[in-house]
């Protein structure tokens, strides 16, 4: 069935959102979200965004600014921002099956089976319901292609007395909300395509749909023609409702702070090595090959560059994490050089095919059954007793469950989290408390 | 006695058993084993789950731990976990927490003709009378408490 009409839903500022939920106190107050390790800005609310504070500020370019104004700061939560998300989608869930999980903080839907007059008053709906389900507010932008309601529901943002739903219906809504989207907000077109546009008095979208197709697909590809005719109405874009396997994974952190020591950088790779193993076992692949990475700091200017990478091709695919742990530390030792100052180490799994499809390599899975069934007791415990109840040796031995009890001693390669909140919904030692 | 001849029915379709094994094993809900089959398969049922007790939206359901004593008359003592469903309606005489002055607090919700009050159950603490949207609001309605005893 093609989908006729789209709903696009976007959870306004999600990050400072998610932390507002259980701090009701912010609301009104300007707060940012940072990126891993406290780098930089990655999410503002309205108030921050008013003080001119730009995504991607470094945090110590703000730190005075933050102060002054009274800025709220939090360090990112993945796993509080999942979890809300998951609830987000869930609540969606209630309207129509026929959803696609866009990003952690956008869904689209499908509304065909809507009369037209009904539209409206259904976005409405949605829109209530997902903000006192979860507490989470979004904008609603719906019309007949995907693009079209990207466009609809940057406006519904935007545009006074739209109160965060927007329907494009008709053709005259249509040609007004495109006239007031600039081509650099347009979604699909990059900023140098944007530039380039601009040149050649092509500013808002409306201005882009009129460009000719041959003209488009020859400077702009396929996917800048299937922006150009879905701005015209023309769906290029179905539904995709079961996420593809992803073809690879990476689990990469930057350290607290620079270190020298093989030992501290074996640890941070064993730990992101299980995590990625157990990613790749989720979806139910297994990795070709794989690739190690480690970085030196390429902001110092007195030491050399240094990025190495290297792969190693796999006899069979696999996902026993036994067998990459292996591989990775390998491919570790070789690069590692001493007296450096190294900043970052990360994992890639290559090639992914799906488990089902693996051939048997006759000499190195004498034992594939025992191991399967080693990794989905793994895999079954972790669920259970998290994470860190199960580690190797080669990962350490200091326990990063206990981020928030100040006493604990901290692995040096652990994430620098100073503005951490709770996990107030999937850890029940850092439930909200009610003291009155 | 005359004989008669009796017409038979055409003989039905030979099925190959092969080409629908596989469907036929659809059948059974447990290994099949020579011996006396358990009478426990046809009552099969998952084990109680207390989340589905506790409430009826597992979406919109959160949990906090309570510190305060001025819901003890209702059995919320410190200690407890609450559960609160959000999607629920907060009608008057509900138990709901609510965020007031600052703060974080449950309450029993009461629509009185004069106004809105979130009254406690500990003669110890005064109610609360809401009389300006701007005080705070209701974040959820509780549905349940956890114990452990």
């Amino acid at each position: 069935m093609e989908t006729t009409r789209f709903a696009l839903v976007d959870c306004n500022s999600f990050y400072v959102s998610c932390e507002r939920v259980f701090r009701p106190e912010l609301n009104g107050r300007p707060v940012v979200v940072l990126s891993n390790n406290d780098g930089c800005v990655i999410a503002r609310s309205n108030e921050a965004k008013a003080l001119d504070i730009k995504m991607g500020t470094p945090y110590f370019q703000m730190k005075e600014l933050a102060k002054q104004e009274r800025v709220e700061v939090f360090s990112s939560n993945y796993e509080l921002y999942g979890d809300m998300s998951r609830r987000v989608a869930n609540t969606l869930a209630q309207f129509t099956p026929n959803l696609e999980i866009y990003s952690i903080d956008e869904c689209f839907m499908d509304l065909s089976h809507l009369k037209p007059e009904e539209v409206a008053e259904y976005g409405k709906q949605i829109k209530k319901t997902v903000e006192r389900w979860t507490g989470i507010p979004v904008s609603v932008g719906v019309a007949c292609t995907k693009t079209l309601a990207k466009v609809a529901n940057r406006l519904a943002k935007k545009r006074v007395g739209a109160d965060g739903v927007l329907v494009l219906e008709s053709k005259q809504e249509t040609e007004e909300a495109l006239r007031q989207t600039e081509v650099g907000d347009v979604w699909g077109i990059g900023r140098q395509h944007a530039r380039r546009l601009q040149q050649l008095d092509v500013h808002t979208a409306w201005d882009l749909q009129k460009l000719p197709e041959g003209w488009v697909k020859k400077h702009m590809a396929v996917t800048g023609l299937r922006t150009l005719l879905e701005l015209r109405g023309k769906p290029c874009q179905e539904l995709e409702i079961e996420a593809p396997a992803r073809k690879n994974i990476c689990t990469s952190r930057s350290f607290g702070r620079p270190l020298t020591q093989l030992t501290d950088i074996e640890e941070a790779l064993s730990t992101h090595t299980v995590r990625c193993a157990t990613k790749l076992r989720k979806q139910g692949s297994c990795a070709s090959s794989l690739t190690v990475f480690l970085m030196t700091n390429r902001f110092a200017v007195t030491e050399h560059n240094f990025c190495n990478s290297r792969t190693k091709q796999l006899a069979s695919p696999t996902s026993n994490e036994l067998e990459l742990l292996r591989h990775a530390i390998s491919l570790l030792r070789v690069m590692f050089r001493a007296g450096k100052r190294y900043v970052k180490v990360g994992i890639i799994l290559n090639d992914l095919v799906p488990a089902s499809e693996v051939q048997l390599d006759l000499f190195s899975h004498q034992n594939d059954e025992k191991q399967t069934k080693l990794m989905h007791t793994l895999d079954t415990l972790r669920q259970r007793f998290g994470h860190h109840s199960l580690k190797y040796a080669v990962q350490g031995a200091i326990d990063e469950s206990n981020r928030h009890k100040e006493e604990q001693q901290k692995a040096p390669w652990m994430l620098r989290k100073d503005h951490i909140s709770s996990c107030y919904t999937t850890a029940v030692e850092e439930l909200l408390v009610i003291r009155k | 006695m005359e004989a008669k001849i009796i017409q038979m029915e055409p003989s039905p379709k030979v099925v190959q058993l092969s080409e629908v094994a596989a469907d036929c094993m659809l059948l059974f809900a447990s290994a099949v084993r020579a011996g006396f089959p358990s009478p426990a398969t046809d009552y099969e049922a998952e084990p109680i789950d207390l989340n589905a007790y506790l409430t009826q939206n597992p979406t919109s359901t959160f949990l906090a731990r309570v510190e305060g004593d001025s819901m003890i008359g209702a059995h919320i003592e410190p200690g407890d976990l609450v559960v609160i469903d959000r999607s629920v309606k907060h009608t008057s005489g509900r138990i709901v927490m609510a965020f007031i002055a600052g703060e974080f607090t449950i309450k029993r919700f009461m629509l009185k003709p004069d106004g809105a009050y979130l009254v406690p159950e500990n003669p110890k603490y005064e109610s609360i009378k809401v009389s300006e949207p701007d005080m705070g609001r209701i974040w959820g309605v509780v549905v349940g408490v956890v114990k452990k005893v």
